[in-house]
């Protein structure tokens, strides 16, 4: 390739964003962050459980039990944060037209499912013991049920279509919609919660909290954070290795493997 | 008079394989593309993309120099469209879908007028009767009868001789003949051999 | 360049090839507005036109609706105090999934002959187009159903004040569900399992909907009044009708390329 004489020498303090954009640079760059964010992830996690487990006094109310609470707030935290960041995905899928975009997007999903399903269980778990039942319909629950079945119909319409490019941007329409009646459907659920007083049981009512506590649930959340980036991100390189395949590169990767 | 119609260096890959690429031609009015290749080669998916029904993956379609995505619906008043499906519907009778669809192309027409264009395709025993009990051969000269009626400068045809007997070929031969001598432009595809006197006519192969 | 005469093409008496468009195409193509308004009823006209002749589909919607809902009595018990109490959730559910059992008609036939294709290159905008079909869809799927469940509503014992509220509640909801649907079917369209996968889509998206007119009506049966569900149903009505149609045209586009 001729370079011209007026050719501009290349700025090499600015990083080139959308040279990462291509699955091809993103692969090599995603296998050399995941043991950083698998390592953060370890530590922050010990930390936080040290922090509930040890640090943060006992709840005068609830006993011990209540420690479920720092595994139940962030993982509800990061479903929702999760989803967002899928539709945020799909909507640059949908404008820019990258792969890449959707591909994460794919990634995201299921470690979203499974926060919003840990949220569900933990949730439940923390209800029996105070209130003797296996599951409570406040607002909070019933949104994050909701949100379930939301990553359920995505997963669901992505694997449902055989043809990748239609899979990815209906998928990604379903997003977008999805994303825009989350506070829509939490706000009804709030609403409908008012309406039935009966149920005096509330987890949005969360006793006040120690400033303990709040580390604690904080230094869980990014904990739990770097793992799911771990986790997207391999899940994000097998997935580019899946619809790369008929490419030259993966081709010479699994030569050289 | 500057290009009507300008396709430049189109793509098409479907699923992992690659059907065609840099395919390009322009059309002035008055012209027939013939587009050619073997079955699977991709000709059904150009016709759509230059209707504007599959995305373009590559190159550019311009009409009259603007690009027909920033167009849309001022492009598509410029085309007509008849493509291996016949786009009839079964419950209603053949007057009825015809003035159907001639409404929707923003060229509404009579009960007359449309027995008359269905008269032009041999279906003068089917007016009025049920898309039912029409054969599917029958159905796509339903579909053909628009041509009869339409106002748009611009044929897209896939096959629209399959299917259609020795007199209804060159009702339609004529039909089409007299549409490019008054500057019409037409693009179709077929099996039999071209016959039809225009003035100009090209020839686009699609080869894998 | 010869503009063909636009008044001749529609003077019924003139039979003669000349009144065929064997002049010179229009390549001059302006603007013709009322031509829109005239497209968009005749496709009005058409769905409409073809529901009557196979009545049998929408009265399948009907039927299923009503035997559901007598489902309900049979599996709880008959007792008339809590058929009252659960006659305002059970409708509003019943008459959710019946329209969601009525999606399927609504681009299916159009894809499977070709007519949506045709839909989709014409001249008139697609969100419209969707707009019109979805209104047809619901005149000849929801209606009905607003129509027939105050009669339901009777068999559970439901007072008139509250079947008036029910009739109204369904009236605002049924076209905001065949809206929020049409996205769903859009979507779906022509994808295997097709009926399930619009229900997962579907029912989350719902929800919202849900709440508000089955709240509408139970609000009233306790006295505090429908006004706030109501005009919640209408604030969704009138969000659904500027956005659900943008979303399905997408989503059609997406499907059909």
């Amino acid at each position: 390739m001729q370079t011209t004489v007026n050719e501009p020498a290349t700025d090499n303090r600015r990083i080139n964003w959308l040279k990462y954009a291509s699955p091809q640079t993103f692969y090599p760059l995603a296998g050399k962050m995941i043991p950083w964010f698998s390592w953060a992830a370890v530590v922050l996690t010990a930390i936080g459980l040290y922090i509930s487990f040890f640090l943060a006094p006992t709840d005068a109310q609830q006993g011990e039990g209540y420690r479920i609470i720092f595994l139940h707030v962030p993982t509800a935290w990061l479903s929702m944060f999760l989803y967002v960041l899928m539709a945020v995905y799909a909507g640059l899928g949908l404008t820019l037209n990258t792969r890449l975009s959707y591909m994460m997007a794919t990634a995201i999903a299921p470690t979203g499912a499974l926060f919003t399903f840990l949220a569900l269980v933990t949730g439940s778990f923390w209800g029996k013991p105070m209130w003797g039942v296996w599951w409570v319909w406040d607002a909070r629950l019933t949104s994050e049920l909701l949100l379930l079945f939301l990553y359920i119909g995505y997963i669901s319409l992505q694997s449902s279509i055989d043809d990748v490019q239609r899979a990815n941007r209906s998928s990604a329409v379903f997003a977008l919609v999805g994303v825009i009646n989350i506070p829509v459907i939490y706000f009804s659920v709030r609403w409908w919660n008012t309406l039935h007083q009966g149920a005096s049981v509330s987890m949005t009512k969360s006793p006040s909290m120690a400033a303990t506590m709040l580390i604690g649930m904080l230094v869980m959340a990014l904990g739990l954070w770097m793992y799911s980036i771990a986790v997207i991100l391999m899940r994000a390189r097998s997935v580019i290795l899946e619809q790369e395949r008929r490419s030259e590169w993966v081709n010479s990767i699994e030569e050289r493997a | 008079m500057g290009n009507m119609l300008e396709a430049i260096n189109l793509q098409c890959t479907r699923g992992e394989r690659l059907l065609f690429k840099d395919v390009s031609f322009a059309l002035h009015g008055g012209d027939l593309l013939h587009l050619n290749g073997a079955n699977g080669s991709g000709k059904t998916s150009l016709l759509r993309t230059l209707c504007g029904l599959s995305r373009l993956q590559g190159g550019s379609i311009l009409w009259r120099g603007e690009n027909i995505q920033d167009l849309r619906e001022d492009y598509c008043a410029q085309v007509v469209y008849i493509g291996h499906q016949a786009g009839v519907k079964d419950d209603l009778t053949t007057t009825e879908n015809l003035c159907f669809s001639s409404a929707l192309a923003g060229v509404p027409i009579s009960q007359d007028q449309a027995n008359a264009a269905l008269s032009m395709v041999g279906l003068e025993d089917y007016v009025d009767r049920p898309a039912r009990a029409l054969s599917q051969g029958q159905k796509r000269r339903v579909a053909l009868a628009r041509l009869w009626v339409s106002r748009s400068p611009l044929w897209i045809l896939d096959e629209p001789f399959t299917a259609l007997d020795k007199k209804a070929s060159a009702l339609l031969k004529e039909r089409i003949e007299s549409f490019l001598a008054g500057i019409g432009m037409v693009i179709l595809t077929t099996h039999q051999e071209i016959d039809i006197n225009a003035r100009s006519i090209q020839h686009v192969r699609l080869d894998a | 360049m010869i503009r063909p005469d636009l008044n001749n093409l529609t003077n019924p008496d003139n039979l003669q090839m000349s009144q065929l468009s064997t002049a010179v195409p229009n390549t001059d193509f302006t603007e013709t507005g009322s031509q829109l308004w005239l497209a968009l009823y005749r496709l009005f006209q058409r769905d409409l036109r073809i529901a009557l002749r196979r009545r049998s589909d929408a009265a399948a919607v009907l039927f299923f609706f009503v035997i559901s809902s007598s489902l309900f009595p049979l599996g709880i018990g008959a007792e008339p105090q809590l058929l009252r109490a659960i006659a305002p959730g059970v409708l509003w559910v019943t008459a959710l999934l019946s329209c969601m059992l009525s999606l399927g008609r609504l681009f299916a036939a159009d894809n499977a002959d070709g007519t949506l294709e045709q839909l989709l290159i014409s001249p008139q905008p697609l969100v419209l187009i969707v707009l019109v079909k979805t209104i047809a869809h619901w005149v000849i799927s929801g209606l009905p159903l607003v129509l027939i469940a105050p009669l339901i509503g009777l068999q559970f014992n439901m007072p008139a004040q509250e079947l008036a509220i029910l009739a109204l509640s369904l009236l605002l909801g049924t076209p905001a569900l065949s809206l929020v649907g049409s996205v769903g079917a859009a979507l779906t369209l022509g994808v295997r399992g097709g009926g399930v996968l619009v229900a997962l889509l579907v029912l989350p998206l719902y929800v919202p909907v849900l709440v508000f007119g089955a709240g509408a009506v139970t609000a009233s049966a306790s006295g505090m009044g429908a006004d706030a569900g109501l005009s919640l149903l209408g604030a969704t009505l009138l969000i659904s009708t500027v956005f659900a149609p943008y979303a399905a045209a997408a989503a059609l586009r997406i499907s059909m390329e």
